[in-house]
């Protein structure tokens, strides 16, 4: 009982703004004040947060925390949920995402999304990886395709297993081949940034290593972003962590000083494993 | 404490078994009472309505007489098509039965083989007028009395006066049999003619032709509005709008509209003020795709709504617009589903009779319609004009046109899981 006290008085700290590092000399990413609300519920409070070109910014946080939320809002894939509202300024390369004049299908074409369960379209592995650079009129000719999905086949570390079999269905491999199929698809169209939510939280530990593999030899290119469950994997891929707690993003720093030395004790208490 | 609850369990498990067993059986019982039911339409239907496909036919050996039909071998191809050949076969007759003296009996004795006799023959001649002066023998369509009598359906013993085949006609068609002259063949003309009040020339090739055409435009009228309005409700349209809100519960009301109303409704609207063509197949698909609409809307969406919204956020999350990810993944994956209610909604059609009879769908047709604007029926409502009919062989024919109903169905439902099967493939 007292224990479950305790835990009370842990969970009802203040959140007093952000500590640590949210900004970044070179950003990709500039989010200023950001609210989202689900109807009247909001569900994040003013988070300001910058992601640096070819970094890996990873978000943590107890389930209901608003980080997939966050995330979705970079890519304006919250329009498809008609009761939901984003105020505030989110920037990619200088230009606010949110204005008027801004197209959310040439946004999606540069901010990528991977989502946390495999969801290849139920076509060929072949027409999944096409499929974006067909909608963009990315290649002018079958062999430019066939080049395109090949290379993004092998950057996805997917080719190898799948070379003979490219006109079989997508939704016959296995779940961590059918998330890097998701992945090679993604980076086919070539985005700047991909961002990616809970990639691996249905994978199992070896195709999981793969992916944050994958991951660490991508952001050479790409600018990443990732929501995850699990600790161990934003300390493994992440060059910054940020902490979001009950839609506030309460912590953001080095990766390194995330885990060794949090600044918030409601980070610390998380990291700890004392809640979440 | 343990002990007793695992006890507890145990004693409790055989009721459950028990429960369930009976669950099954109750399950089982239902199943087999509708099948036992279906059975007995079926056989029952199916009963009645074999003896349709064969017709008694009567062979006559005809001369043809250049002198009473006022033709030579040389006729041109009008005089030989006008020639009166009903006389030729009374005359065969007559020679045939020589003791037939009395009126009542003359006109009975041309009433052994049908009407349609004379047309037979001068199609004969007019295609070979060198049969002009030669005896030949005919096989020439019984009348439906004899057909009846032939297939067994006449009680000889009953007296005279209460049956419909005297006894002097008997004689004539048991010396008939005698002579080897009636045979039953199979009845191509059910298939090939249209409606006749002449029962064994009717045929249902006029229903036949009607009901595919209806549902030719009740498909192509219903099938992308009914897609496109599903499309527009779930994918585009503003969730939470007063206006789509009233637009869904219509929708939803209409699907239990009696079917009358949308006949009157198509009276009212379509022939009275658009002024379509009444009884033509064209008013038909039109009042049919009304009905058809909501069944195949509800359907639709709910097709739309089940595609799993992770495919949606894929392909949205590559860039693609919503009309896009509509086309490109939404509708394919809901297309079998779509199809399923479109399916049900087309045989529902089908079998729809009241609201055709509003428009005028119900008229006696003899001829093939040949297009969407010619007058025309369908195949229930010429089963609800057999059924009407007093003439006996009527029934038979009643029965018939419900198996080639059913062959329909059958047909439709086989397409559809053709279908089906089809685009569930491609995924």
């Amino acid at each position: 009982m007292t224990e479950a006290i305790e835990k009370r008085d842990e969970f009802d700290v203040e959140i007093k703004g952000t500590v640590g590092k949210p900004f970044a000399d070179d950003p990709k990413f500039e989010s200023r004040n950001v609210d989202v609300f689900y109807g009247d519920k909001q569900a994040i409070f003013d988070v300001n947060l910058d992601i640096a070109k070819n970094e890996i910014v990873a978000m943590i946080g107890p389930s209901g925390c608003g980080k997939s939320t966050y995330l979705r809002c970079l890519n304006r894939m919250n329009d498809t949920i008609p009761i939901c509202r984003v105020t505030g300024h989110i920037k990619l390369d200088g230009e606010d995402i949110y204005d008027k004049h801004q197209d959310p299908v040439l946004l999606r074409a540069r901010v990528g999304m991977v989502f946390q369960k495999a969801n290849p379209f139920p076509k060929s592995i072949y027409d999944n990886v096409a499929y974006g650079a067909r909608l963009h009129g990315l290649t002018s000719n079958k062999t430019e395709l066939d080049d395109l999905v090949e290379k993004s086949l092998i950057r996805a570390g997917l080719f190898k297993e799948v070379k003979d079999d490219l006109h079989k269905p997508g939704t016959g491999l296995s779940g961590g081949q059918q998330q890097r199929l998701c992945i090679a698809r993604t980076i086919a169209v070539d985005p700047e940034v991909i961002l990616m939510d809970e990639p691996t939280s249905a994978l199992d530990p070896i195709a999981t290593a793969l992916i944050e593999e994958l991951m660490i030899e991508l952001s050479a290119k790409y600018t990443i972003a990732i929501v995850t469950h699990s600790m161990q994997q934003a300390a493994r891929v992440s060059n910054r962590t940020a902490y979001f707690h009950l839609g506030k993003l309460v912590e953001v720093n080095d990766t390194d000083s995330v885990f060794t030395n949090p600044e918030h004790q409601l980070t610390e208490n998380y990291i700890t494993g004392r809640f979440g | 404490m343990k002990q007793s609850n695992t006890d507890k369990i145990k004693a409790s498990l055989k009721k459950r078994y028990a429960k369930e067993r009976r669950f099954r059986l109750y399950g089982l019982i239902s199943i087999a009472i509708s099948f036992l039911f279906l059975l007995v339409l079926l056989v029952n239907i199916s009963i009645k309505g074999l003896p349709a496909f064969h017709q008694t036919y009567v062979k006559l050996d005809v001369t043809i007489d250049a002198n009473v039909l006022g033709i030579d071998k040389n006729s041109d191809h009008e005089a030989l098509f006008s020639a009166d050949y009903s006389i030729i076969i009374t005359k065969t007759l007559k020679k045939m039965f020589p003791d037939v003296k009395s009126r009542k009996q003359k006109r009975a004795l041309k009433k052994l083989v049908s009407n349609s006799a004379a047309y037979d023959l001068r199609d004969a001649v007019t295609a070979n007028p060198n049969l002009i002066g030669t005896t030949h023998s005919f096989w020439f369509l019984a009348k439906d009395d004899v057909d009846v009598y032939a297939k067994g359906n006449i009680d000889r013993n009953l007296a005279e006066t209460e049956r419909r085949v005297k006894d002097f006609q008997l004689a004539w068609i048991d010396q008939l049999e005698k002579e080897g002259r009636l045979k039953q063949r199979f009845n191509s003309r059910f298939f090939t003619s249209g409606d006749s009040r002449e029962p064994e020339q009717a045929g249902i090739k006029g229903a036949m032709v009607g009901s595919l055409l209806t549902m030719l435009v009740t498909l192509s009228l219903s099938f992308p509005i009914a897609v496109g309005a599903a499309v527009y409700l779930e994918e585009f349209a503003p969730k939470n709008n007063r206006w789509v809100d009233i637009i869904e519960i219509n929708i939803n009301n209409l699907a239990a509209v009696p079917s009358i109303v949308f006949g009157l409704l198509g009276l009212a609207v379509f022939i009275a003020f658009f002024g379509v063509p009444r009884s033509a197949p064209l008013v038909g698909g039109l009042v049919l795709s009304l009905m058809t609409l909501p069944t195949i809307i509800i359907a639709s969406r709910a097709a739309i709504k089940s595609v799993p919204s992770s495919i949606r956020e894929a392909a949205y999350g590559l860039g693609a617009s919503r009309v896009q990810t509509t086309f490109h993944h939404t509708l394919p994956l809901a297309m079998p589903g779509i199809l399923t209610g479109t399916i049900i909604g087309m045989a529902q059609a089908l079998g729809e009779t009241a609201p055709l009879l509003m428009i005028g769908m119900v008229a006696f047709v003899a001829d093939i319609p040949q297009g969407i604007t010619d007058p025309s029926t369908v195949l229930p409502v010429q089963i609800y004009l057999w059924s009407d009919s007093p003439e006996r062989a009527f029934t038979e024919r009643t029965s018939a046109a419900i198996m080639v109903l059913l062959g329909f169905l059958i047909v439709m439902n086989f397409l559809a899981v053709l279908l089906r099967k089809h685009f569930e493939r491609r995924w």
